[in-house]
């Protein structure tokens, strides 16, 4: 079952990267002048590119030495930066992968506790107080957030810096606080609700019952009903974890840091399309791995799918 | 040692929702709580655990051994952790829901034993100690690794009495607690607890709307109805001279009574039926779920206008029959021929006219969202009848026009059913499927259903093919019976004949559950 999962994975994947090469195609315009962006037209360069790009092959041979190029991590040079991608991705990816790793965090530690409190005592105030504020989260924008944030935490209260990716450590840290807050909010709005709503459900089964008529201690009780909460809330959490990957771009560029959020907002008006090819199929990559770990998880949460998986293999 | 209920009663939104109950049990004793669904049997149970639900409250006290529980107090309150378990445990109706699925048997036993002794017990000792505990309730010890679905209904059922007990509380309230169990599970689970309460010298209050479940394994009886206690004495006395009119209905409406008094609501002569010529043949019907094989070369013949039952137990295949012969599911081998035609495998070829399908749970077959009127006019318009028909519809089924202004919610289980019947009569089928169509009502509504479709069956002419675990309910309705046991029929013939000769072993083991034959101990207390 979980080679079948992985092998859907690889499946989906090798769709993308064909619609992804054929952006290359796509773009408006020739692509020998896309391919060149600014630089200066000459038949030299004219050449080298087509060489490089092997466009005088058929396309399926374009593709596949593409591929290829994208597998063993050559992906191309960016026309803007005069690097190659993959150095130009290398600089960036560690700050988008703390800013995405801290917003989880954050949202994760707050919302799934005030879900659990929201749903045993519903009605009380922590309740109220959560739903105001998860709606507050889901429907206001990400970069009104980073500016309201950003004005106070920076320059009313000048608490954080207002702009940049600081100088590593400690710094970039301290740097990363507010996008990430601003992030985890909408995050943790749509995980509040769903450990809120799970939890209620599971609150009112039968087995809750049972075990508080044996005389087991509400703690206990609440860590049950959260176990078998747990499978939704996993679930939906490992959803709404792909909505950061589009998230960050707001974030990023709110608080000017050199991320892969800004990297791709600057490639795509400069038509830099190595980088945005590369990107994209990143992305994809990343969200396909987030899917198939939840799925994982999730047979590691409920033994009656591990059973299935145990009786299908 | 005994057990006091004095004045409870439960205060709900609307009012007074139990009027005061006064009861004693002594040691070892048990009191059945009998009575229909809204009756109030459940409520006097839940505040006696203090486990109402939100808005109810309790007053009046109860005493355990001579410890008064904190009934007036709020469920969260920390007396009430000291009490339940160690005083009082509740077990309840469905042992597929009771146990939570993520966590071991083991442990949840253990959380009992923990929560009991007030604080963590090494783990060694605690394996031993669950392992006692599994042994008490015939169970062995590699249960304890088991999640509750690897295991049997029967079986997830003595790990819930297991964990119920495993607090050693003076008293047990036992709810409907053999109601989701087949009818062999429910005589050995009933036995089973007759056992360790006798040996732990254990007050029990035991739940139930079954007559048969109360008869033989209960000391006394109060009879609950809209949450006054109507009737109260020796169980056996209550049974067998019922003063309350109330009473008398229970005991009438009781399938197994009715079918020892020999009452049959079918007047149609079985010689009559197999002169006929057939309406539905099915021949070496075979259909297997991946290696599993769940009807092997099944036979069945239903003559025009004829009730044909079929008994078994879940799993016995009986729901798959019905889902093949009305197309829902595709069987893999043999013949359905339906008025000499041929019918292929799997919905395409059936039209509606041909046979309708009434479920068991009336709360979920009926869209919430829609009045019934538009639900049977719906129903009506597929078969190209017109919607002014819907009060014709709803008459027939015994409902009065008004109802099709309602909406499924504002109807109780027994009018639901009756709107499911009638949707299903839409499109004038020749056959109608009943799968467990009663299965989910209170005993009186169970006889009323039954003699509605005794009627239609007379004033239609239709055909019925109804599935039940329960072969006194069969008994009641059916002119023919078919006896199903894993994936096969064992044996089938005229309802009398069947139940009175049974030739199948079997066959007769059902006949002994569904008479409680076996159930009444042999002190003969009857």
């Amino acid at each position: 079952m979980v080679a079948v999962r992985v092998l859907g994975v690889l499946g989906v994947l090798f769709v993308l990267s064909i619609i992804v090469f054929a952006m290359m195609y796509l773009a408006p315009g020739d692509i020998v002048k896309n391919l060149l962006g600014n630089r200066p037209m000459n038949p030299d360069v004219v050449a080298a590119v087509r060489e490089q790009y092997r466009l005088d092959d058929p396309v399926v041979v374009q593709y596949l030495s593409w591929l290829k190029g994208f597998l063993t991590g050559d992906l191309g040079e960016s026309i803007r930066l005069q690097v190659p991608v993959a150095d130009a991705i290398a600089s960036r990816v560690g700050i988008t992968a703390a800013l995405c790793g801290l917003a989880f965090l954050v949202s994760v530690a707050v919302a799934v506790p005030l879900g659990v409190r929201s749903a045993v005592k519903a009605g009380g105030w922590v309740d109220r107080t959560g739903n105001a504020l998860s709606i507050l989260g889901l429907s206001a924008p990400t970069f009104a957030v980073g500016l309201l944030l950003l004005y106070v935490f920076a320059y009313y209260l000048p608490i954080f810096p207002v702009y940049g990716g600081g100088d590593g450590g400690i710094d970039t840290l301290r740097h990363l606080v507010l996008p990430a807050i601003t992030l985890a909010l909408g995050l943790g709005a749509i995980i509040v609700k769903l450990t809120r709503t799970a939890m209620l459900r599971e609150l009112e089964s039968d087995y809750v019952t049972f075990a508080r008529s044996r005389g087991l201690g509400e703690r206990l009780v609440r860590r049950i009903a959260l176990r078998n909460a747990a499978i939704p809330i996993v679930t939906g959490a490992s959803l709404v974890l792909t909505f950061l990957v589009g998230g960050t771009v707001l974030a990023e560029t709110t608080y000017a840091l050199p991320g892969l959020g800004t990297l791709l907002q600057d490639s795509v008006l400069f038509k830099d399309i190595a980088v945005v090819q590369s990107l994209t199929l990143l992305v994809a990559v990343v969200i396909a791995a987030i899917a198939l770990i939840a799925d994982l998880t999730y047979i590691l949460l409920d033994p009656r799918v591990r059973r299935q998986m145990g009786a299908a293999s | 040692m005994t057990v006091l209920l004095s004045e409870l009663s439960v205060l709900g939104p609307n009012g007074t929702m139990v009027e005061p109950v006064s009861a004693e049990i002594a040691p070892g004793a048990t009191l059945a709580l009998i009575g229909e669904s809204g009756s109030g049997k459940t409520l006097t149970a839940k505040s006696i655990v203090g486990l109402l639900p939100r808005g109810f409250r309790a007053t009046g006290a109860v005493t355990v051994a001579g410890q008064e529980l904190p009934v007036g107090l709020r469920g969260d309150d920390a007396a009430w952790r000291r009490a339940r378990g160690r005083s009082v445990s509740l077990l309840l109706q469905d042992p597929f829901t009771s146990l939570t699925p993520v966590h071991r048997c083991g442990d949840q036993i253990a959380w009992t034993l923990e929560a009991a002794h007030g604080h963590r017990i090494p783990r060694a000792a605690k394996r031993a100690q669950v392992e006692e505990r599994l042994a008490e309730v015939n169970l062995p010890a590699r249960v304890a690794d088991a999640f509750p679905h690897e295991l049997s209904g029967g079986m997830r059922q003595r790990v819930a009495i297991a964990a119920a007990l495993a607090s050693d509380p003076q008293l047990l309230i036992a709810d409907e607690p053999t109601t989701a169990l087949d009818a062999s599970n429910q005589a050995e689970i009933l036995d089973l607890l007759r056992r360790i309460q006798l040996e732990r010298r254990l007050s029990v209050i035991l739940i139930s709307h079954d007559l048969g479940v109360v008869r033989g394994r209960t000391d006394d009886v109060l009879v609950m109805r809209d949450g006054q206690v109507v009737e109260r004495g020796a169980t056996a006395e209550v049974l067998a001279a019922p003063e309350h009119p109330y009473t008398r209905a229970l005991i009438e409406a009781d399938p197994v009574v009715a079918a020892r008094s020999g009452a049959r609501i079918s007047a149609e002569e079985a010689a009559d039926v197999a002169e006929a010529e057939a309406l539905l043949v099915c021949e070496g019907v075979t259909k297997a779920f991946g290696v599993r094989t769940v009807l092997s070369d099944v036979d069945l013949t239903i003559a025009p206008g004829a009730i044909v039952g079929i008994v078994g137990e879940s799993g016995s295949g009986k729901s798959t029959l019905a889902r093949c012969i009305a197309g829902l599911e595709r069987e893999d081998a043999g013949r359905i021929v339906l008025s000499g035609e041929a019918l292929a495998p799997g919905r395409g070829s059936r039209t509606p006219d041909q046979m309708q399908i009434v479920f068991q749970d009336p709360y979920s077959s009926l869209n919430p969202m829609m009045s019934i009127g538009a639900i049977l006019a719906e129903a009506l318009g597929v078969a190209g009848r017109a919607s002014s028909e819907v009060p014709a519809m709803l008459e027939m089924v015994g409902l009065p026009a008004e109802f099709a202004k309602k909406r499924p919610a504002e109807l109780s289980g027994g009018q639901r059913q009756r709107v499911a019947i009638a949707r299903a009569l839409a499109p004038e089928p020749r056959l109608l499927i009943c799968d467990e169509s009663v299965s989910a009502l209170d005993v009186s509504v169970q006889a009323d259903i039954l003699a509605l479709l005794a009627r239609l069956r007379d004033e239609l002419g239709i055909a019925i093919l109804f599935i039940s675990h329960d072969l006194a309910v069969v008994r009641m309705i059916a002119d023919t019976v078919t006896v199903m046991w894993d994936g096969r029929v064992v044996e089938s013939g005229p309802c009398h004949e069947v139940l009175e000769q049974p030739a199948h072993e079997y066959t007769r083991l059902l006949v002994a559950a569904a008479m409680r034959e076996n159930a009444v101990p042999a002190d003969g207390k009857d």
